[in-house]
């Protein structure tokens, strides 16, 4: 049987499940469409939370980023965990305990302003469709892998399929999809982690064979000494050793961190439980099961990379394994001969005068059209052309995106055929239950909060329902058009974009509207604009507008601009609020209630 | 429930999450980022790895679940202490 056909009944049978699971939990009325009426374990709810949190960026980027940054990878490793920390600690027992359906509900109400939640559901909308861009590539990535097509391609039939699918349950086939969603990452995730830490350490667990011995040679080398070794060797820096500012480190794992406490489809999954200590219990169990994942990550990433170097640097390109083909067709791997020896050469950066290691110029490998001549096509070694020129600035002959490399990973171990396919049904689960989880937020900002609260309050439950169902539509198609022309070539950048837009608006004001008696509507709205203005302007800028490295505000990338955009929102809400009239005491005294844990009632739909 | 108990409930219960997000703080900007070049030489190796390194990738997310199931279990008991406490069916 061959991989494809494997890959397919393997992804075929999850969906199967999903399917059946989605249908017969279809959502009856909208209370159940949104919270699925309150009556989720704690257990199911924070396994489901698990998978509506790991996206495509946690599951096929973000191991990538470790492989090919080392340490510097640990700002998502961190930045993506430590957020829970806050978001329990600090806003959703409270959010839960005031019962509203929604984030931009929560605003409304508390700071007393249609407009604070108008402009709270803009801020919904972006931090969401940012969100969803990333999680359309990463479809893109997968299904492109998936059937050798290229990636705007896949980016087409995974919107086509996350529209069927998002469309047809509602909370509460969502919550139990997810479920099944999780088991699939979890297996398809740390099963491949287990046979390559297996081969290469001789450790059957891989955060352990991480820090044990690397005894793939015969003799006893710890693997980190092995790997910066390696690394060194090539002209890259030691895995272990970092290349970001602590500056520019500390901003960006802080913009995830709190950005995490701030979004809207994170908040709203701890609505679907029954009391406050059911709250905490869930998020208790949502980190378990993220860690997981997350703990594997590292292992993941620094296992790649020894095997990726290993099976391709100076190897003939005749020589090479079969996948680097594969991934050649795709356009995910490159190879430029430039020294002309017919052989793979994988240098860094210090083994040129200028620090570059770049293969060719340009951003991203371009190629000839099919129907070129096939010398324009296809080289000496019958390696894929490109049109790009080569960089001779420096002696590194080969690209690949570092989004390819958990998919990349089995076939570089040579795992066994049903591994591989276990990990395809894994990333579209991944990419698949965090759009899902994200339109449906989207969909209800715009139906619940911005029609029904806003525009149009007579609005009958059907109705509702069908606006949130137009809207789902029309976000994926503008997220599926980003997920072709992406704001930043690799899926966990473009997903920490959305983080910095949710630490500049929501997470300021949801904590002072939490813990602050005195803060205002003014004060709440200015924090909010300034806050995501800033900060969306900065990432548009630098990322869109081609601003330039060296004009970076204290050398923080937009990945972590999100930071100081918080920090501007506290500041401007702060001091609007001190020249404008406090909130009437009825908004008060609700600030003092929500403090008492007990008779969280259900979330309220109204 | 009369103010009093509401008072002292909210400031132990602030008490518990800042010592929490004290540890938060410390085991993830702490070790991992800030001080990290100097734990990597001076703190002992977990395994092979060195410690700043090993905390920022592994340690300070093992130590985030511990730092919410205390959470969960402190919050339960001081909900009980001061009769907060929720039965199962409450809240339907």
């Amino acid at each position: 049987m061959s991989q494809d056909v494997l890959n397919f009944i393997f992804i075929g049978l999850t969906f199967a499940v999903y399917i059946t699971i989605a249908v017969r939990s279809r959502a009856a009325s909208t209370k159940e469409y949104y919270v699925a009426g309150g009556h989720v374990s704690a257990f199911a709810n924070g396994m489901a939370t698990a998978a509506d949190w790991m996206s495509a960026a946690t599951f096929i980027s973000m191991a990538g980023t470790v492989a090919i940054s080392g340490y510097d990878g640990s700002r998502f490793l961190m930045g993506w965990t430590g957020g829970f920390v806050l978001l329990t600690v600090l806003m959703v027992p409270y959010l839960r305990k005031f019962g509203k359906a929604t984030v931009p509900d929560f605003i409304g109400d508390r700071y007393y302003s249609k407009w604070a939640r108008g402009v709270a559901v803009i801020c919904a909308i972006f931090i969401c469709m940012t969100y969803i861009m990333g999680q359309m590539r990463g479809v893109g990535v997968v299904f492109s892998q998936l059937f050798g097509i290229s990636i705007p391609s896949g980016v087409l039939i995974g919107a086509a399929i996350v529209f069927v699918y998002a469309g047809l349950g509602g909370m509460k086939g969502i919550t139990y999809t997810q479920v099944a969603q999780y088991c699939v990452m979890a297996f398809s995730y740390t099963i491949p982690a287990i046979y390559i830490a297996m081969t290469l350490t001789g450790n059957v667990i891989p955060q352990f064979g991480l820090i044990g011995n690397y005894t793939a040679d015969g003799e006893l080398v710890p693997f980190l000494t092995k790997l910066n070794n390696i690394n060194t060797d090539l002209g890259f820096r030691e895995f272990t050793a970092g290349s970001m500012s602590k500056t520019n480190m500390f901003c960006i794992t802080a913009a995830l961190m709190f950005g995490t406490a701030g979004l809207p489809h994170v908040i709203v999954r701890f609505f679907t439980v029954k009391n406050v200590a059911a709250v905490r219990k869930s998020a208790c169990w949502t980190l378990a099961f993220i860690a997981v994942i997350y703990l594997t990550a590292p292992a993941i990433g620094a296992f790649s990379r020894v095997n990726l170097i290993q099976k391709l640097h100076n190897c003939s390109y005749e020589d090479a394994p079969y996948w680097f083909q594969d991934f050649e067709a795709t356009g995910q791997m490159a190879w430029v001969d430039k020294n002309g020896d017919g052989k793979i050469q994988y240098f860094g950066p210090d083994r040129s005068p200028i620090k570059t290691s770049s293969v060719f110029l340009g951003k991203a490998p371009e190629y000839p059209a099919y129907d070129a001549p096939e010398r324009q096509r296809i080289g000496e070694y019958g390696q894929r052309l490109l049109i790009n020129k080569a960089d001779d600035s420096n002696p590194n002959e080969l690209w690949f995106g570092n989004d390819i490399m958990v998919m990349a990973n089995p076939y570089m171990a040579n795992l066994p055929m049903w591994v591989i396919a276990l990990l395809m049904a894994g990333c579209i689960a991944a990419a698949l239950s965090t759009a899902a989880g994200l339109l449906l937020v989207l969909s209800t900002s715009i139906s619940h909060d911005l029609m029904k609260h806003i525009i149009k309050p007579d609005l009958s439950d059907k109705e509702e329902v069908g606006y949130a169902r137009g809207a789902s539509f029309v976000a994926l198609a503008v997220a599926a058009y980003f997920g072709i022309n992406p704001p930043s070539a690799f899926i966990a950048k473009t997903v920490a974009f959305a983080f910095g837009l949710a630490a500049s608006s929501f997470f300021p004001t949801l904590l002072i509207g939490i813990f602050s008696k005195r803060m205002n509507r003014e004060g709440a709205i200015a924090g909010m604009l300034s806050g995501i203005t800033f900060t969306i302007g900065y990432i548009v800028y630098f990322q869109f507008l081609g601003g330039k490295k060296e004009d970076y505000f204290l050398g923080i990338t937009p990945e972590g601009i999100g930071f100081i955009g918080m920090l501007i929102n506290f500041i401007v809400a702060f001091a609007v609020s001190k020249f404008t009239p406090d909130p009437p005491q009825d908004v008060q005294d609700m600030v003092e209630r929500i403090h008492i844990p007990s008779g969280a009632g259900e979330a309220d739909v109204h | 429930m009369d103010s009093d108990t509401s008072t002292i409930y909210h400031r132990v219960s602030l008490q518990i999450r800042l010592v929490l997000l004290f540890i938060w703080f410390t085991v993830s900007y702490g070790c991992g980022i800030l001080f990290r070049d100097w734990l990597d030489v001076h703190a002992p190796r977990i395994g092979e790895a060195p410690f700043g390194f090993w905390m920022a990738q592994q340690g300070s997310i093992i130590s985030f679940v511990l730092i919410l199931i205390a959470y969960a279990i402190l919050m339960a008991r001081l909900d009980e202490k001061h009769g907060y406490r929720e039965k199962s069916e409450a809240g339907k």
